[in-house]
């Protein structure tokens, strides 16, 4: 019986076991997956010691309270929130010694969505087509902690990083999006096209990790019909017949049948995973590089 | 054959008919192992083929259509048998719209050679082609909110097999035991795209 392990005593309202995802797998129909502010998660692994792709917890909104058997070294970071260890409070974006039964507890964000914990070692639940990751859309990987579930932790490698608390950058108060036009955005009409890089949507609740969706001006199409199913890639802008854009994110469906109007940039879409509901949206068009 | 960009580094490229897309994707499927072409994601659809992760998006689609359309490959040898009741809560509505008998409907789906053209909707789930147009069949106008796993189904000009319980409005004319999907086994996926198909009927048809 092995002490490399993490007792979770608060799941908090959705948290997941994150890395950097299982790509390669889409003709399968099987999504990409992974945390979905990935260079935090990158982060907060290095500031424990571990390689980027070890796997940590994506929190939402409200953390989580864990407890491990052994001391381990943990650094919270992503959406700012408060962090203690048996109540007495403890460095955000840093990292953090708990010892082995002392409970670390991560808040709930003060601004932004999602909170990424590493902890020394790495979470080390048994990785399904070569990654740990929960995806919601397919199933596949762990299912979203409970209260009570218990996780194996793997065996610490380098030494944590000595440093005070590591720069991130802030959960955006506007989320600014840049945006390559097309495949189909020859499926809108001109107007649909300016109101979309030119009008200000907001961050509906009911994103997730598959999708931002918004709220906001309704793109009209310039044609009727359907497309025919093909494939997707990470943050696609899908429309719905609803006419409100849909950015994707890690867990989207590997095909869909609604047109893409544009692609976001990949660098912007760590900042997406941490916009609140009702944060403004714009798209903005670039050229592709 | 018509190329779009994607993004800042995908291509999808778009032909006429399934079977081009098809042959399409079974061509650059084996470049990567060749090593001629770097990508991180190949996805075939319907009527495209989706290529994630190129490094000259713009390179690579001069030279695949300066090139011509590749020949469709030779089928693989292998066939995938799948073992199925027919027994679909649909059976008597897809037997109506083809007008033939429900036994009818089970013996010309089991002589039918099927190829998986593409996957998606869920791990494990191919859309199989190979029925004649005229036994193409619309949805349920209203879905099912819980399918069974292994219910082998229609819609459109496609044929698929439930991996997992899930919503749907494909119609279910039969159930299989084989498993679509185990993410233990090596590969995980029963059907990948390009594979050929057959529904073998087990039990009283």
């Amino acid at each position: 019986m092995t002490d490399r392990a993490l007792a979770v005593v608060r799941a908090g309202a959705l948290t997941t076991v994150q890395d950097q995802g299982r790509p390669g797998h889409a003709h399968l129909g099987v999504p990409r997956s992974g945390a979905l502010d990935a260079p935090t998660a990158a982060l907060v692994n290095r500031l424990v010691g571990n390689p980027p792709g070890a796997a940590v917890l994506e929190t939402t909104l409200d953390g989580c309270s864990l407890r491990p058997r052994s001391a381990v070294t943990v650094a919270v970071g992503g959406a700012p929130c408060s962090v203690s260890v048996d109540g007495r409070p403890a460095a955000w974006g840093a990292p953090v010694r708990v010892p082995a039964g002392a409970l670390l507890d991560v808040g709930a964000a003060v601004r932004g969505v999602r909170g990424y914990v590493a902890v020394s070692g790495g979470i080390a639940v048994e990785p399904v087509l070569g990654s740990r990751s929960t995806d919601l859309l397919s199933g596949l990987g762990p299912a979203p902690l409970t209260d009570g579930t218990v996780l194996p932790l793997g065996r610490p490698g380098g030494l944590h990083a000595r440093v005070d608390v590591a720069p991130q950058p802030r959960p955006p108060a506007e989320l600014v999006l840049r945006v390559v036009l097309g495949p189909r955005e020859d499926w809108f009409t001109p107007r649909a096209q300016a109101v979309f890089t030119s009008r200000t949507y907001r961050v509906s609740s009911a994103s997730n990790r598959i999708g931002l969706r918004t709220r906001g001006p309704v793109l009209e199409r310039a044609r009727s019909g359907e497309l025919l199913s093909e494939g997707m890639v990470l943050g696609a802008v899908q429309v719905p017949p609803d006419g409100r854009p849909v950015v994707f994110l890690a867990d989207h469906p590997t095909t869909g049948g609604y047109p893409v109007i544009g692609v976001v940039r990949a660098a912007d879409l760590p900042a997406a995973a941490q916009a609140a509901p009702g944060t403004p949206v714009r798209f903005i068009p670039v050229r592709r590089r | 054959m018509r190329t779009l960009r994607v993004g800042d580094d995908a291509l999808l490229v778009e032909v006429s008919c399934g079977e081009e897309a098809e042959a399409l994707h079974s061509e650059l499927a084996r470049r990567p192992a060749e090593g001629l072409l770097t990508v991180r994601e190949l996805v075939p659809a319907a009527r495209t083929v989706l290529l994630d992760g190129l490094d000259d998006p713009d390179r690579f689609a001069a030279e695949l259509t300066a090139s011509r359309t590749p020949p469709a490959p030779p089928r693989p040898s292998e066939v995938v048998e799948i073992p199925v009741r027919y027994d679909g809560p649909d059976l008597p509505a897809v037997a109506a719209l083809w007008d033939v008998t429900e036994q009818e409907v089970a013996r010309l789906h089991a002589t039918t050679g099927f190829r998986v053209a593409f996957c998606g909707f869920a791990p494990g789930f191919g859309y199989l082609t190979g029925l004649p147009a005229r036994y193409h069949v619309p949805r349920r106008s209203t879905p099912r909110t819980a399918v069974p796993a292994g219910s082998v189904a229609l819609a459109g000009p496609y044929t698929g097999v439930y991996p997992r319980p899930s919503p749907g409005g494909r119609q279910l004319i039969g159930t299989t035991d084989a498993v679509l999907w185990d993410h233990a086994r090596v590969p995980a996926a029963l059907l990948s795209p390009g594979a050929s198909v057959r529904f073998v009927p087990v039990g009283a048809v």
